[in-house]
Order: structure tokens, then C-alpha cells, then sequence
């Protein structure tokens, strides 16, 4: 009995350090991510002339919403697939493996 | 003609390509999730193929069109939803190893109770997404060909059903990655052409900027089609301040005659003969016009009618001194049957084109905060619930999700996210350029409510008849390969529900995997012919409505479910399923009563803001799902299930430390 309780304060252990990890650099890209899509409207909103400035025909804005937007979410989702890997790599090389047959308690279906 | 070879060569590219993969799936696997097994390259262009439906090819455009900056936020969100779908999500849902999202309900909470009602909303969703495909794929064929509606909903049914049947998520993996490269080249090389013959995007956008107060012309004799009272708002033409004569060749009656800008406070009403005369006189404008006296009026074949910018009118307000203002308003036309016109205005000498009725002006097509999200004068909050609900619906689409589970693990499911999003970006940066020129070049669209036929109509007005016809055969391709795409993604994951969760885990859990596979072919014929009987139905419904719907039931539902079933260890099955109950059908009714609102089925009058947070419902949807899920959760904590922690090792824990297991094999 003792042995299944530590196993289970050990895996509980290690969850909490994986998400953590996950969690952390997930939260940190989306809240990036969220900043901006809360200022683009708020500058439109509060300084509409600096969003309609003109460049070669179009207006600031209109650059940054229909053209730089997209640039913007692949450099975010490119750092984070990079990084995910990379604590993915650490976490595997430094977490011990659950011995072979461990995962058959958690009840697939099949 | 030539738009036909166009359709044709997708059509028949798609059930070769449906035939060819029939030899590479024979397992139950191979039918529901591809065997786990496909590259990420091919399963990304495979969801980008899936995702950009009718509402991405045609719809999109149209929207920027008619809204300009506003809409822009459309392609935006879509193509921003997979950055939470990837941050939050696509991962963790791999490495449970499920065949649909119905497991993961179940598989997470122990709870079979729980796949029912996931089905169930796995089937809403489908359904409601498929209904568009379906109206996209008849009214396409009519634009093109002039072929009645049915015809575009059988032959993509049709085609569709027969490859799911035959292949299943294998065989469509192939068709849908082919599709996405057909897409692809169809949104972008026509508008190559159509750059170097009409002008470039950003003469088109600027040429707003230049004029501010101005709004697009037609040409001359440009002939306008309106539809009738059974399409409302549709039946609407509504006229800037400007004179112009509009000529009926068939007659049209006019149910209603009003003045398109609001009363102020106090005013008299405008009376409808300030606004339209009956014209019969010659070319100056001032002889032959009688007043019209009632609000509604019905004019023969041939008839003409006057509409005027400049109202002379009493002043009630100040009754001592009676004097007379001018009020600057064009009027409002609701029209009972569909009718046919031209539009002309006055200059010296002559008629020329008119501005076309319905059209924005260009200060709010270009600037912020424009006709779309201004509608209810609570712009910022429209803004904001759009961006919720374009980002979250995308990361609770289940026929999007149920991809994931064909990559052979966590990290090559994000990898494919990533792919995801440069190859929908690449299109969606595309799409504002259509909706751009077709502005400057097109704008008796407006005045038809036919913005979204953009990308056919566009090709077909260059001088050179020939270049035209080839340049819409290349739209009109792309467009099928839209709706076969989207629809054959839809088909897959709605089968699977009813073979996998219904037939093979509610009533038959005996079944052997040989008899699920077979379940599942008989699904996807019967599921499809169920599609093109709904589809034949919706021909009147708004094609980006039905698809807001779908966004807002999958924001409000499986959004909350995935990202609280991946992230917190004290949700329970309960918790769970209140919350998307709550979320999604309180959503969808917001929604629903907003557009029985709006086509008049409904009179009530509602405070400006409701209306608001009822068309746009996800900034409050989203937020009470996850609370009520949180909630109730809480109030029965006593119910999460005891191996949560190797539940969620399965989760997050890298395949490498053996925590992983397929859920379904």
C-alpha cells in the first residue's frame, strides 16, 4: 500500500513539474499574443489619425490587420513549437520512464 | 462553358483521387483516424484544406467588400484560433489517442453518460456547418452556369458521400490536401491578372482614402437584381442622398417606402413623397414627375421611379416662426418579389451611373469601426466578442480536432498546427484583395446584396471575354474544392460519431472493429443524404450566418471542455457538461433570436446593447461556460475520477516516459 502511495505522490510530483513547464511558455506566447489584439483596437479607437496615416495607398492600420497579422502568428506559433520541443527534450532526458506496463491501469476502453 | 471544364476537372480530380486512396484503407483504423499515421506536411495541408470552406473562399471577400476594415478581423480570427488551438490544445488532444472528441468527453471523466450529450453537440455542429457547404455548392452552380439550386447540392453530395464511403479519413486526406493547393492557386493567380487589367490593391484601397465622403459608382446600365420579402433584409436597396432614377424593365412592386436615416427626437415623419416620384419626363429631371402618395406603390414594365437626396420639410419643432428645413437623407426601397433594374443619375445633358444603393461610404469601408461593428453603436464590444468568437469557435470545431488524432504523436501535431497557420495565411492574405477591388470595380453588387459572389463575378467583367471565362473557371474550381473539402471533413467526423460512438460504443459495444468500419460507410451514405436534403431547405439562410452559428455553439462548448479537460485536474464530468450546455445552447439561442429579430419574424424591442451581445454572444458565452464549468465542477469535486494524475500524465507527459497510450487503437 505504501508503495502505490508514494508511486502516486512521485506522479503527482511529476505532473506538476511538466505542466508548470508547459504551462508557463504556453501562457507567456498567448498573453503576447493577447496584448496585441487588445491595442490594435484601442488604437484605433484612441488615435484613429495614427491609424489612418497613409503609406503607398493604404492606411497604417489597414497594413498591420490584413498583412502583418499573419507574419505576426507564425513567428509566435514557430517560437513556441522551437521551445515546446526543447522542454519536451529536457523533460524526457531528465524524468525517469514509468516502468513498461504501468499504463495499462489507467483503463483504455480497447 | 468553360467555368463547367473547371468544376468538372476538380469534380472528377477529387473521385479519382477518392478511388486511388481506396486501396490504401482496409482497417477500422484507417477508416476514423488515417492509422495515426500521416506526415505533417500532408495532414497540414489536409486541414488547411478542410478549414477554408465556402465561408473562407467565397465569403470572406464578400465580407471585406461590404465592410471593408471591419471584416478584416474575419480572416484574422480564423487563421488566429489555431495559435490557441496549438498553445492550449493540439498536443495534449493528440496524446490521449482518441478516434473522435466524443472519447476524450468520455475517456477523461469515465464517464459514457457524457459521450451522449458530446455526440449530440459533434452532430449540431456538423450539421450546422454542412448547411452552408451545401447552399454555397447550389448557388455557385446557378452564378456560374444558371443551373437550378438543387444541382451544385447533388453533385458535391454526392461525389463526397461516395469517396468518405469508400476511403474515410484515409481516402479524404489525400482529396482534402489536393483541394487546399487547388484553393490556393484559385484565390491567388487570377488576381494576378485581374491586378494588371483593373489597377493594384493598394490603388484600390487607397482610392477610399482620396474621396472619404464618397461612395463607389456603377456604370451605366449596370443591371441590378434585388430579391424579395421571403429574403429579407435582402429586399432592401437603401440610397445615399443623391437624385437618381431607377428604370424597372418588368414592373416591381414596392412594399415599403421610408427614409433611410433615423428621425431625430421629435420630428415629423418624412411622408414617402419628399423621398420617390413616379417619372415619366425627359432627361432634365423636372418635368413629367407625380409624388408618390403612399408608402407602398406598384409600377408596370417600363415603369420609372425618382428617388431624391434633398427632403424639403416643415420644421415642427418651431412652430412661431414655421419655416422649412432641408434634411439630407436618401430613401429606404423594400421590395415584395424580386425585381430587375438600372440605376441613373442626373449631370448636364444627360443620365450616367449612379452610387450604388447599399454600398458604405468610404470613410467608414476604410477607416475602423465601420458599418459592421457600428451597427448597434457599441463598436468596441462588437470588435472584441467577434475576436473571441472567430478564435475560440476555432478551437472547438470538431471536425477540425478529430485531425489531430491522425498524427503519430504530441510534437508532430504541433508542428502541423504550425503549418497550418502559414498556409492559411498565405490564403487568407488574399482574400481582402478581392474584397478591395471588387469594391472599385464591381459595386452593383452591393445593391443586389451579392457581395459574396465576388470571386466568380470579378473574373467575368475583363474586356477580354475569353481570359475572363478561364480566370472563373479557375474561381469557380476553387470554390467546389471549397465546399468538397469542408464537407468531406464534416462527413468523416459526423460518420464517426454515429459509427464509432453511437453505433459502436452506446448500442453495439460488442461490435467488432470490422462491423464499425462497415457502420461507418453506411453512416457517411445516409449522413450525406440527410446533407443535401437539409441543404436544399437553407436557400434563403445568410451563408456566413449559419457559419457564425457553428462558431459560436463550438466557442461556448467544446472550447471550455478542451481546455479545462487538458489543463485542470478538478473538473468533473458534470462540471463539464453543465457548461456546455449552458454555454452553447444559450449562445445559439442569442444567436437564432437575433436573426428571427432581424428578418422580422420576431418584433420586439430590445435596448441596442442586447442586440449587440445577442448577434455577437461569445464575449459572454465563453466566460460563463468556463465558470459554470468551474462552479459545478467544485460542487462536486467528490466526482473527479481517481486516476486523474495518469490521466493528465497522458496529457502532458513527452511519449518518451511511456505515460502515453492510445485511448483507441
Amino acid at each position: 500500500m505504501d508503495e502505490l502511495r508514494s508511486t502516486t505522490q512521485e506522479q503527482e510530483a511529476l505532473l506538476g513539474r511538466l505542466m508548470r513547464r508547459q504551462a508557463r511558455l504556453s501562457i507567456s506566447v498567448a498573453l503576447g499574443f493577447i496584448v496585441i489584439l487588445i491595442i490594435l483596437p484601442l488604437v484605433n479607437l484612441y488615435f484613429p489619425d495614427i491609424a489612418a496615416k497613409s503609406y503607398t495607398g493604404f492606411t497604417l492600420t489597414w497594413i498591420c490587420l490584413a498583412i502583418l497579422f499573419y507574419p505576426l502568428t507564425w513567428a509566435l506559433s514557430g517560437f513556441y513549437v522551437k521551445r515546446s520541443d526543447v522542454i519536451e527534450d529536457e523533460l524526457a532526458a531528465t524524468e525517469t520512464p514509468v516502468a513498461p506496463g504501468a499504463g495499462d491501469s489507467m483503463g483504455a476502453a480497447e | 462553358m468553360i467555368p463547367l471544364v473547371g468544376v468538372l476537372l476538380v469534380v472528377l480530380a477529387t473521385i479519382a483521387l477518392g478511388i486511388y486512396a481506396k486501396q490504401l484503407s482496409k482497417t477500422a483504423a484507417d477508416f476514423f483516424v488515417a492509422s495515426r499515421s500521416v506526415g505533417v506536411m500532408m495532414n497540414a495541408s489536409a486541414i488547411s484544406g478542410e478549414y477554408l470552406s465556402a465561408a473562407s473562399f467565397m465569403g470572406v471577400a464578400g465580407l471585406i467588400m461590404k465592410n471593408g476594415y471591419d471584416a478584416l478581423w474575419y480572416p484574422v480570427g480564423y487563421a488566429a484560433g489555431y495559435l490557441f488551438l496549438l498553445l492550449f490544445i493540439a498536443g495534449p488532444l493528440r496524446r490521449f489517442g482518441a478516434y473522435t472528441i466524443p472519447d476524450f468527453a468520455e475517456g477523461r471523466f469515465d464517464s459514457p453518460g457524457f459521450r451522449k450529450l458530446a455526440v449530440l453537440i459533434v452532430l449540431i455542429i456538423g450539421f450546422f456547418y454542412t448547411m452552408p457547404q451545401m447552399k454555397a455548392a447550389g448557388v455557385t452552380m446557378g452564378a456560374i452556369l444558371g443551373w437550378p439550386y438543387w444541382v451544385g447540392i447533388v453533385v458535391v453530395g454526392a461525389v463526397i458521400s461516395f469517396n468518405v464511403a469508400l476511403g474515410g479519413m484515409k481516402g479524404i486526406t489525400l482529396v482534402q490536401s489536393f483541394q487546399y493547393w487547388v484553393k490556393m492557386f484559385a484565390i491567388c493567380a487570377p488576381l494576378f491578372v485581374l491586378m494588371a487589367v483593373f489597377g493594384s490593391y493598394s490603388g484600390a484601397v487607397g482610392q477610399n482614402a482620396d474621396d472619404l465622403r464618397g461612395s463607389p459608382e456603377m456604370k451605366q446600365g449596370a443591371e441590378i437584381s434585388v430579391k424579395g420579402k421571403e429574403a429579407a433584409p435582402a429586399n432592401t436597396l437603401v440610397f445615399t442622398p443623391e437624385t437618381a432614377i431607377l428604370e424597372f424593365p418588368e414592373g416591381a412592386k414596392i412594399m415599403k417606402i421610408s427614409p433611410s436615416r433615423k428621425p431625430e427626437p421629435g420630428e415629423e415623419p418624412i411622408p414617402p413623397g419628399q423621398l420617390a416620384m413616379i417619372f415619366r419626363g425627359g432627361t432634365d429631371g423636372m418635368t413629367g414627375r407625380t409624388r408618390v402618395t403612399t408608402d407602398h406603390i406598384e409600377l408596370p414594365p417600363g415603369g420609372k421611379l425618382m428617388v431624391r437626396g434633398t427632403v424639403v420639410m416643415k420644421n415642427h419643432l418651431r412652430l412661431l416662426d414655421e419655416h422649412y428645413r432641408v434634411v439630407s437623407t436618401g430613401p429606404k426601397l423594400e421590395f415584395e418579389t424580386p425585381t430587375k433594374m438600372t440605376i441613373s443619375s442626373f449631370v448636364a445633358g444627360g443620365t450616367t451611373g449612379s452610387i450604388a444603393p447599399n454600398a458604405p461610404t468610404n470613410a467608414k469601408w476604410l477607416n475602423p469601426y465601420g458599418t459592421l461593428t457600428s451597427k448597434w453603436g457599441y463598436p468596441v464590444l462588437y470588435t472584441f466578442s467577434l475576436i473571441i468568437a472567430l478564435v475560440c469557435g476555432t478551437a472547438g470545431l470538431p471536425h477540425i480536432l478529430v485531425r489531430f488524432y491522425t498524427n503519430p504523436d504530441g510534437r508532430s501535431a504541433r508542428k502541423t498546427t504550425f503549418w497550418v497557420m502559414v498556409l492559411l495565411g498565405a490564403f487568407y492574405v488574399f482574400t481582402p484583395i478581392w474584397g478591395a477591388l471588387g469594391r472599385a470595380f464591381s459595386p452593383e453588387l452591393y445593391a443586389s446584396t451579392q457581395t459574396d459572389v465576388v470571386v466568380l463575378k470579378l473574373p467575368t467583367l475583363i474586356e477580354n471575354k475569353m481570359l475572363g471565362e478561364i480566370l472563373g473557371a479557375i474561381t469557380a474550381a476553387g470554390a467546389f474544392a471549397a465546399f468538397m473539402s469542408t464537407f468531406s471533413g464534416l462527413l468523416v467526423s459526423m460518420s464517426g460519431a454515429f459509427a464509432h460512438d453511437i453505433y459502436g460504443k452506446i448500442l453495439r459495444p460488442t461490435s467488432t472493429p470490422d462491423q464499425q468500419r462497415r457502420a461507418f460507410q453506411i453512416a457517411a451514405i445516409g449522413v450525406g443524404a440527410a446533407s443535401m436534403l437539409l441543404g436544399y431547405f437553407v436557400e434563403q439562410f445568410d451563408i456566413a450566418m449559419m457559419v457564425g452559428w457553428a462558431f459560436a455553439i463550438g466557442a461556448a462548448s467544446y472550447f471550455p471542455l478542451l481546455l479545462l479537460g487538458s489543463w485542470w485536474k478538478g473538473l468533473t464530468a458534470k462540471g463539464a457538461a453543465t457548461g456546455m450546455l449552458v454555454g452553447g445552447l444559450l449562445s445559439l439561442a442569442a444567436i437564432v433570436g437575433h436573426m428571427l429579430l432581424d428578418k422580422k419574424v420576431l418584433t420586439m424591442e430590445l435596448p441596442p446593447i442586447v442586440r449587440a451581445l445577442m448577434e455577437q454572444p461569445a464575449i459572454w458565452g465563453v466566460p460563463l461556460a468556463l465558470i459554470t464549468m468551474i462552479l459545478v465542477s467544485k460542487a462536486t469535486a467528490k466526482e473527479i475520477p481517481p486516476d486523474v494524475t495518469l490521466k493528465m500524465l497522458r496529457l502532458h507527459a513527452p511519449e518518451s516516459l511511456g505515460y502515453s497510450k492510445n485511448y483507441v487503437d
